[in-house]
């Protein structure tokens, strides 16, 4: 059937390309929809921008506007006829700074301290990269050799001219990342021992393992502290009796060894069995098997966890604090108990330097952490 | 040169090798207890320090600020200064349990709202408080905010009769009086009937698909009989305001500083962690149960109450239950600002007056253990009876 010329209609050029819907295009329509979908979403981002400029200038003016950047004494971060309404004291934290890395370590010996944070940074980098050259150099390194040149430098190695310092004169951010670095350096391996014993068929040793860390996993780290600082002196002969930063490293490395295994043991039941069963074929012993089949493999994958377990760590290591050694939070403590000092807001100011660094350590590592993971994710999805 | 496999060693070989390590194990640990034992035995000795669980019954003879039940420093025993500091540390636990859920239930909620703002919001306040230290945390309420506020003359007024200054929190003491009892048995009448009502409604529903709303019958139950008994009775309730004197406060309830600033550090510090236990538990529904709910024609909150919650619950128990109990050992921080918790008594106070090292700490870590063991035992009991609904 012919269809008449003048009904036909053939079009000849493309339809002009119509704009994308007004409610998902550019900026407004972000807006539309992330912040104005409904009433209720519109209340909430209203009652949003009002908490958020009743708080902001507040803390914008208190921590940076209003602030006293330099002084040399408490008149400085007084309300004065120049500064009615002062805000933060940072002049407090900048006449501190020193005591605040380095507590009483003698002034002259300070470039040790910045030696041995070069050389722990240099072996976090090469371990934390995981597409570093040799990590398994990196790991000896980590493991072994810095353990030994940090003992050397920061505690003294007459023989090479480095005079003993006591551990009584340690303090502040170092305290804090000695008392941090041994945590992970101990409990790293003692947490991997522990995860395999767990696992293990010989009962005595399972028993052990599962004793030691639901005993550990159940009490409150600052009992674990307790009792290395008042306990473990009775329990050795007199004249061994440890100092009072070695007893605090103890409980924290025996603390986290601990949850440490149990993150390792996770990351051991992630690994599929026929990997056991392929290593044992092979005609694997035990220890090779672990080392060179399922370990890599576990501790790959719950790198994220040990990274998260590490954080917990850091944030722990303010407890050495209670049984009287000044770490990073006892600096401040000290210090803003300083009366040359005393003002209402020394206190915030100290408190709010800390939760700086302590964010930025924190933030930092588990930022690293996610990443990881996402890498992780990646390459299994391949 | 390729390395040569060592062949394993026959079952019984590695059977005498295993055996030996263990016995191994076994002398190393119990000869690393028993010269424990021995030194401290001798260092003891040395240091003129009994031994043994006799301090128990011996007179305190030191005070506490926050006593739950009588407590004299003159009179009572180092056992009694036990149960003082042990039910402290349960009060504040407890409460921060509370506390702690309902915010980080709250925030968890927040951060998966489709509303870009608020979810930024509570992303902000966990990555902030999970990052910092407790202690730090701790610190900073109890010596810049608490310890910060005016002194007694200038105490602030709450609406409703409380007083804030930097000795602690007052607020007004209830006093019942005669005939109040009737309004609490109507009220726990009232709860249990409710509860009646429930399970009758939800059996007609499943034998007839019929579904009923009981939030009235349910409200007049538990609210509105209690109250009609409550005028009835004469209104038999009045309050105690506190009043200001010169140095201190006289009248009502007192909340110390170091109560409240751990009880808002605790709350807040867990909070955050439990709103992102929250947030992967509902992550791990996958959202094909809210479309499938939506294809059915169900509500959007709906949805949420029938579909997602309950499945997002059985993932969110086992990390909850992790949570309350580092609520719990965390607690112990009390020590930090002085608030007369169990670690802050025990291992505080009555370490320092007797010097019995080993058996306080002792003591200390077994409750501690005790407690922990009871919360991931009930814990586990309410997660069972969640599955249990499972096909």
């Amino acid at each position: 059937m012919a269809i008449p010329a003048e009904q036909t209609y053939l079009r000849t050029v493309p339809a002009e390309r119509l704009p994308p819907p007004a409610e998902r295009a550019g900026a407004l329509g972000w807006l539309r929809k992330n912040l104005f979908s409904s009433p209720g979403n519109i209340a909430l981002t209203f009652v949003c921008v009002v908490f958020l400029a009743w708080t902001v200038p507040p803390v914008l003016r208190f921590f940076i506007f209003n602030a006293v950047w330099s002084g040399t004494d408490r008149e400085a971060c007084l309300a004065s006829p120049a500064n009615r309404d002062p805000g933060a004291c940072w002049a407090f934290v900048r006449v501190w700074f020193s005591y605040f890395v380095y507590g009483f370590y003698p002034i002259v010996e300070r470039w040790r301290v910045d030696v041995f944070f070069l050389t722990l940074a240099f072996g976090i980098g090469w371990l934390a990269w995981l597409s570093a050259p040799r990590r398994d150099l990196g790991a000896v390194y980590f493991f072994v050799v810095l353990p030994v040149l940090s003992y050397m430098l920061l505690s003294g190695a007459p023989r090479l001219g480095l005079i003993d310092i006591p551990t009584a004169l340690w303090g502040g951010i170092l305290v804090t990342i000695v008392v941090a670095t041994v945590g992970i350096a101990v409990s790293l391996p003692l947490g991997i021992l522990l995860a395999l014993a767990r696992r293990s068929d010989m009962p005595a040793v399972r028993v052990f393992a599962v004793t030691f860390i639901e005993f550990v996993r159940g009490v409150p780290l600052i009992t674990v502290l307790f009792m290395a600082s008042v306990m473990l002196p009775l329990f050795v002969p007199e004249r061994l009796s440890p100092d009072k930063l070695l007893r605090a490293l103890i409980g924290v490395a025996l603390f986290a060894s601990a949850y440490m295994a149990e993150v390792v043991r996770g990351g051991l039941a992630a690994v599929p069995r026929g990997q056991y069963e392929a290593a044992q074929s092979l005609g694997l012993p035990y220890w090779r098997m672990m080392a060179f089949v399922i370990l890599p493999q576990a501790l790959r994958v719950t790198l994220p966890n040990i990274v998260n377990t590490f954080i917990g760590l850091f944030k722990d290591t303010t407890l050495v604090f209670i049984v009287g050694i000044f770490d990073f939070l006892g600096t401040i403590e000290a210090a803003r108990a300083d009366p040359r000092w005393a003002t209402p807001i020394t206190s915030v100011t100290g408190y709010a330097f800390a939760t700086l660094f302590y964010f930025i350590c924190c933030y930092g590592m588990s930022r690293y952490a996610r990443n990881v993971e996402i890498r992780l994710a990646r390459a299994h999805r391949r | 040169m390729p390395q040569s496999v060592r062949p394993s060693s026959s079952r019984a070989a590695r059977r005498t090798g295993n055996i030996a390590l263990q016995v191994g194990l076994v002398v190393i640990v119990g000869g690393t207890a028993y010269a424990a034992i021995h030194n401290a035995a001798q260092n003891l000795a040395h240091s003129h320090i009994t031994s043994g669980f006799g301090f128990w019954n011996n007179t305190a003879g030191f005070d506490i600020s926050q006593t739950l039940f009588a407590y004299s420093a003159s009179t009572s025993t180092f056992g009694r200064a036990f149960w003082v500091g042990l039910l402290n540390t349960l009060l504040v636990a407890s409460l921060g349990i509370v506390f702690a859920t309902v915010l980080g239930f709250a925030i968890g909620i927040a951060r998966l709202s489709r509303n870009w703002l608020v979810a930024h919001l509570a992303g902000g306040y966990v990555e902030l408080i999970r990052n910092v230290p407790l202690l730090l945390q701790l610190l900073f309420w109890y010596n810049s905010v608490l310890r910060a506020l005016p002194l007694v003359r200038g105490s602030v007024s709450l609406p409703g009769g409380g007083l804030l200054n930097n000795r602690g929190l007052f607020l007004p003491r209830p006093e019942i009086a005669a005939g109040f009892g009737y309004v609490l048995i109507a009220f726990v009448f009232g709860i249990a009937a409710s509860a009646g009502l429930h399970l009758w409604r939800r059996r007609r529903q499943d034998r007839t698909g019929e579904p009923m709303r009981i939030v009235w019958p349910a409200l007049g139950l538990i609210v509105a009989m209690p109250a009609v008994l409550f005028v009835i009775a004469g209104l038999p309730l009045s309050f105690s305001l506190p009043t200001m004197g010169r140095f201190n406060v006289t009248g009502g309830v007192e909340i110390l500083p170091e109560f409240a600033a751990l009880l808002v550090a605790l709350s807040v510090y867990t909070a955050a962690f439990i709103a992102e236990v929250v947030r992967a538990g509902v992550a791990a529904v996958p959202y094909g149960q809210t479309e499938a709910a939506q294809a059915l024609g169900l509500r959007s909150g709906t949805t949420l109450r029938f579909v997602v919650i309950p499945q997002a619950m059985r993932v969110i128990i086992p990390p909850l239950t992790s949570q309350y109990l580092n609520l719990i050992k965390n607690s112990s921080l009390a020590v930090a600002i002085g608030y007369p918790d169990l670690f802050q008594v025990f291992a505080g106070s009555v370490l320092n007056l007797t010097g019995q090292a080993v058996e306080v700490v002792a003591i200390t870590m077994a409750v501690y253990l005790f407690i922990s063991l009871v919360t991931s035992l009930v814990m586990n009991l309410y997660g069972y009876a969640l599955a249990v609904e499972e096909r």
